[in-house]
Parts: C-alpha cells; structure tokens; sequence
C-alpha cells in the first residue's frame, strides 16, 4: 500500500485505451457525415441512395464471404460500412446502381475477405473498388451538374459538367468559394472540401488519425502545383480543392492498414502520393491521379516500413560492425 | 494392363493435379495475354497443344542421341521446327486466329510449358509415355485457358463465343458468330488487371480442389519436374525442396 493505493502487479501492456476497431470507425464514420450531407444537398436525393445501396452492398458481401471461408463475423467492426461509404464517395451521382454494387463487390471480396480481411488488405479496398470503376465504365467520368437536383428545381438542368480538373483552357472555372463549397461537377463526396476539412479536423481531434500524411500529401501537391504553374497561387488552390485530393488525403490515405506506422514513413508515403497526383495532373492523360497514386503507394507502403523501422535502444548503430565482429 | 495404367496416370495428370498453368504456374504469359476470349484460348490450347505432343515424341525418340551438354539448343530447335509447322498451318488456314493472337504464336517456342516438359519429362522417359504426359498437358493447359477465357469474355467483353466462325469454318460450318450477352461489359476484366484477378481465383480454386483429393498445395513430392534436379544434391531423396531448406537452414 503506497498512499492508500493498491500497487498493482500485471504483465504488459500496462497502457491500455478504450479505443476499439468498433469506435475508430464509427468516428470515421461520423466524420464522413457532413460530407455525406453536403452531397445531398448538392447533388440531390439520387447520391444518398446511391450511398445506402453501396453500404448495404458492402456489409452482405462481407457478411457472406465470411460465412463462406468459415470464419468469424466482422459485420460489428463498421469497417465494411466505412468501405461502402468511401466506394460511393468516390462515384459520380448519376453512375448506375449496380456499377457501385460490382465496385463493392471487388473491394470487399476480393480485395478484402480473399486477403484475410481487416487489417490483411494489401490495398485500400475502397480505391481498388475505385480504380475497378473507373477502368471498366465510362459512366466513371460523366458528371452530374450540381445543383440538378431538388435544391434549385428552376435552374435548367445540366445533363454533365466538366470537373475543374477536365475543363479546357479557357472555359469557365467555378469560382474558388463554390469549389470550397462543392458546388462543382465530381464524385459525389469529393466536392464540398468544408465538410471534408470538418470530418477530417474531428479525426484529428478524436486522434484517430495524425494530421501528418493529409498536411504532407496535399503540401506536396501545392508545391509542385507552385513551381509547375511559375508561382500562379490561383492554379494551386485549383488543383488542391478539385478533383479527389482532399477526400483522398484525409479519409483514403490514412488508411492503418496500408499506410505506415512510423513518422517519418508517413512523410515518406506522403510525399509519394503528392508526387504521383502531381505527375499524374501534369503530364498524364488522365485529369485525375489521386486514386493511382494512393494505391501505388500502399503497395509501397512495405518496402517504406522496412526502411524506416525505428532501432531498438541499445542495438549496434552500424549493422557493418556486427557483421566483422562475427566473422 | 499396368502399362495402360501408367499411361493413363501420365496422361491424367496434367488436368488439374499437375495442370501446368493452375498447378505448376508454367506458361503465365500466353496465358494472361491470350485469356481474353474463347476463340483465342481454343485456337492457342490447340496449336500448343499440338507442338507439346510432336516436340515431346521426337525429343523422347531423340533423347539417348542428344548430348546432355546441348540438351537445351537441341530441344529449341526440335519445338521452333513445329511451331513454324503449326503458325505456317493457322496462317493459311485460320487467318483471323494467327491475326487475334499476334506474337503470342510464334512465342510458343519459349513456352515454358514445352520447354519444361521436354526437359521434365520427354527427355527421360519413353516416346509412349511421352506422346500422353504431352496430350495431357496440352489439354490441361488449353481447359485452364478456357476456364479462364470464359470467365473474362463473359464479364469483360459481354460476349461468349465471340469471332467461334474462324474455327468453325475450318470443319465447313459458318453462320455462328458467338453470343452477345449484354451491352454493359466490366472492361477491366480484359485488360491485365482483370487477367491476373481471374488467374488468382481459379489457381485458389484448382489448389482447392486438389487438396480436397490430398494433394500438398502446388508442390511436388518428387524431383523430375524440377529443372535443378541434375545438379541437386538432394534430388531423389523423396522430400520436398522447401522442406529440405528449413532443414538446412536450421542446422
């Protein structure tokens, strides 16, 4: 008994927290509300169902490829419904149904449950349901006008609008309030980045995420962005506010399991998603690269753990040494 | 009746226990590249096919005549010998197949699938043998394809069969086109993407079923399909040569 105290005597770990995969991503889950308001507001009733239909898709597949392996039931870890979400974030409102349910389908079964489940995908399943999308339907990159919906019934609606990102040289650009705003042709959640920075502020409040790859990734970016166009700041806002980058950086990169652990790999993984994007932006034929950049990296994201493993107090600084000193 | 037998087990086993895309992972090139359509699978299984059984007989005929030394030019030259046969055959005859399959046709002289079988197999043992372990892993090889075919037309293309004429003309039958199923393909799953996905899950599938008949996953207990065999210390010994580095690894 020290000051009345009972001095406990266990095994490690001695520091325990109440955080569970449940709450961290029910918190992430919270944290994509707003954003999954706003494109209701902005792109009409047509992107919440779109959204619903991708989550449940996501939990049955989930739920049957785990019946079908014979392994336990995950459905209570909310990982699948973070899945379905993100898969529908990242599609245009006016994509047919069952394309989003194909999306799903490839994330959760083969992506997902065929490596092991949570915490074993080798690639963020909601960019490779994406990047499955994108590759096989051309519906992918017809956008929906903003505001067609049942916000502004009066205004003409506009069969597609061009993403900032895909709009030639010359044509007009939303201002950069509605590009803050969302009010912008895109993948349904990628648009409004206010409720993006919201949801990913309350990750970092919450401290399920560090604010250190989102800050380097998009950092990253606007440098390039910087040097690429002379010194133009208008260009950079462009390029950070549109397309995929800031929903990508806050809830896609992050990702545990295909992200690194340590600082200085998170700056690493970071600075690589940026360059791919930027390379991707400039010269490649594709407007967008967020998507191929993320996924390259998580692949990489192996070869970064073992360069940036953190030695053990005490260890032998220089492996050299180690090696003469047993031969 | 025990020669039939083994002929038969030489012949059987390279449908799926030994089947040398899903089991051996020989032949992965023309296999991915060629998957995207049934006609295309068809006419390659059949042309490789062909030149695994003539190449197999002859090197098998041949193999008490060539040097051990210059085993490998002598087998190359035995397989380009019927490849030029077979693609100067598909050119005159199937001319929209030797179109659809490109450079993978005169690449079936480096298959590793006749190459490793000529080295395997023909090259030790007699020409009966020889002439059904080849017809074995022939249709192994072109059943694979049109497993995997199948499954990446259908979804990939929306069609089944599409372009079958080409074939069908050659036995006097024309009019029959394919079927076109739907209009809305997943196009991924005829570019590579799409190949090594579907490639994965059949291979899951094929391991599946020959574990279910208590077959080890992809692994084979006896060293005569091992290119390394001749300067193996440990071949013939009856292990496995994964289980035969843990033992040498641990002492």
């Amino acid at each position: 008994m020290i000051n009345g105290k009972t001095l406990h005597v266990s095994i490690s770990p001695h520091l325990r927290t109440t955080k569970t995969t449940r709450s961290v991503m029910l918190d992430v889950i919270i944290a994509l509300c707003p954003a999954l308001i706003a494109s209701g507001i902005i792109f009409g009733l047509r992107a919440l169902v779109l959204t619903a239909v991708s989550v449940i898709a996501c939990v049955v597949f989930e739920y049957a490829m785990r019946k079908i392996l014979g392994r336990s039931n995950t459905l209570g870890d909310l990982s699948a419904v973070v899945t379905g979400i993100l898969i529908a974030f990242n599609c245009p409102s006016g994509l047919p149904v069952w394309m989003v349910i194909v999306g799903d389908a490839v994330a959760i079964i083969i992506v997902k449950q065929c490596f092991g489940g949570i915490g074993q995908n080798f690639v963020n399943p909601a960019i490779a349901g994406r990047i499955f999308m994108l590759l096989s339907f051309g519906q992918m990159s017809k956008w929906t006008a903003p505001m067609a919906g049942f916000m502004n019934l009066t205004k003409v609606e506009a069969l597609t609008g061009a993403t900032p990102l895909a709009v030639a040289e010359g044509e007009a650009l939303p201002s950069l309030t509605d590009m803050l705003l969302g009010i912008r042709g895109g993948c349904l959640g990628e648009t409004c980045i206010v409720a993006l920075v919201l949801g990913g502020l309350y990750l970092v409040v919450r401290k399920v995420i560090t604010p250190v790859i989102p800050c380097v990734y998009i950092g990253t970016v606007a440098v390039i962005m910087l040097i690429a166009g002379k010194g133009d700041f208008n260009h950079v806002a462009y390029q950070v506010l549109s397309g995929g980058l800031v929903l990508g950086a806050v809830f896609m990169a992050t990702d545990y399991t295909t992200s690194p652990i340590s600082t200085k790999g998170k700056v690493i993984y970071a600075i690589g998603c940026g360059l791919i994007t930027s390379l991707i932006r400039i010269f490649g034929s594709l407007p967008e690269g967020v998507s191929y950049s993320i996924i390259l990296m998580n692949i990489a994201t192996p070869l970064i753990e073992r360069i940036t493993t953190p030695k053990p107090f005490g260890t032998p600084k220089k492996e050299k040494k180690a090696k003469e000193e047993t031969a | 009746m025990a020669e039939k037998a083994k002929l038969g087990k030489e012949f059987s086993k390279g449908l799926i226990k030994e089947n040398p895309v899903l089991r051996l992972v020989l032949g992965t090139c023309p296999t991915l590249a060629v998957s995207v359509s049934v006609t295309n699978a068809i006419g390659m299984g059949i042309a490789a096919t062909l030149v695994l059984i003539c190449s197999n007989v002859v090197i098998s005929a041949l193999r008490k005549i060539i040097p051990s030394k210059i085993r490998i030019p002598a087998y190359i030259v035995v397989i380009a010998s019927f490849v030029t046969i077979v693609q100067m055959l598909v050119k005159a005859f199937v001319p929209a197949l030797n179109d659809a399959l490109g450079v993978y046709l005169p690449l079936i002289v480096v298959n590793c699938i006749i190459l490793g079988r000529a080295e395997a197999f023909a090259g030790k043992n007699p020409v009966a043998a020889s002439f059904f372990d080849g017809l074995g892993m022939g249709i192994g090889f072109t059943f694979a394809l049109i497993v995997m075919a199948t499954i990446r037309e259908i979804i990939g293309s929306g069609t089944f069969l599409d372009g079958i004429d080409s074939l069908t003309a050659l036995f006097g039958v024309t009019g029959f086109t394919g079927f076109t199923l739907f209009s809305n393909p997943v196009g991924v799953m005829v570019m590579a993407p799409g190949g090594f996905l579907v490639f994965g899950l059949v291979m899951a599938l094929a391991n599946k079923i020959a574990e279910g008949r208590g077959k080890p996953k992809a692994e084979l207990k006896d060293c005569s399909a091992c290119p390394m065999a001749d300067a193996c210390s440990m071949a013939g010994k009856g292990e496995s040569c994964e289980e035969k580095a843990k033992e040498e690894s641990a002492s």
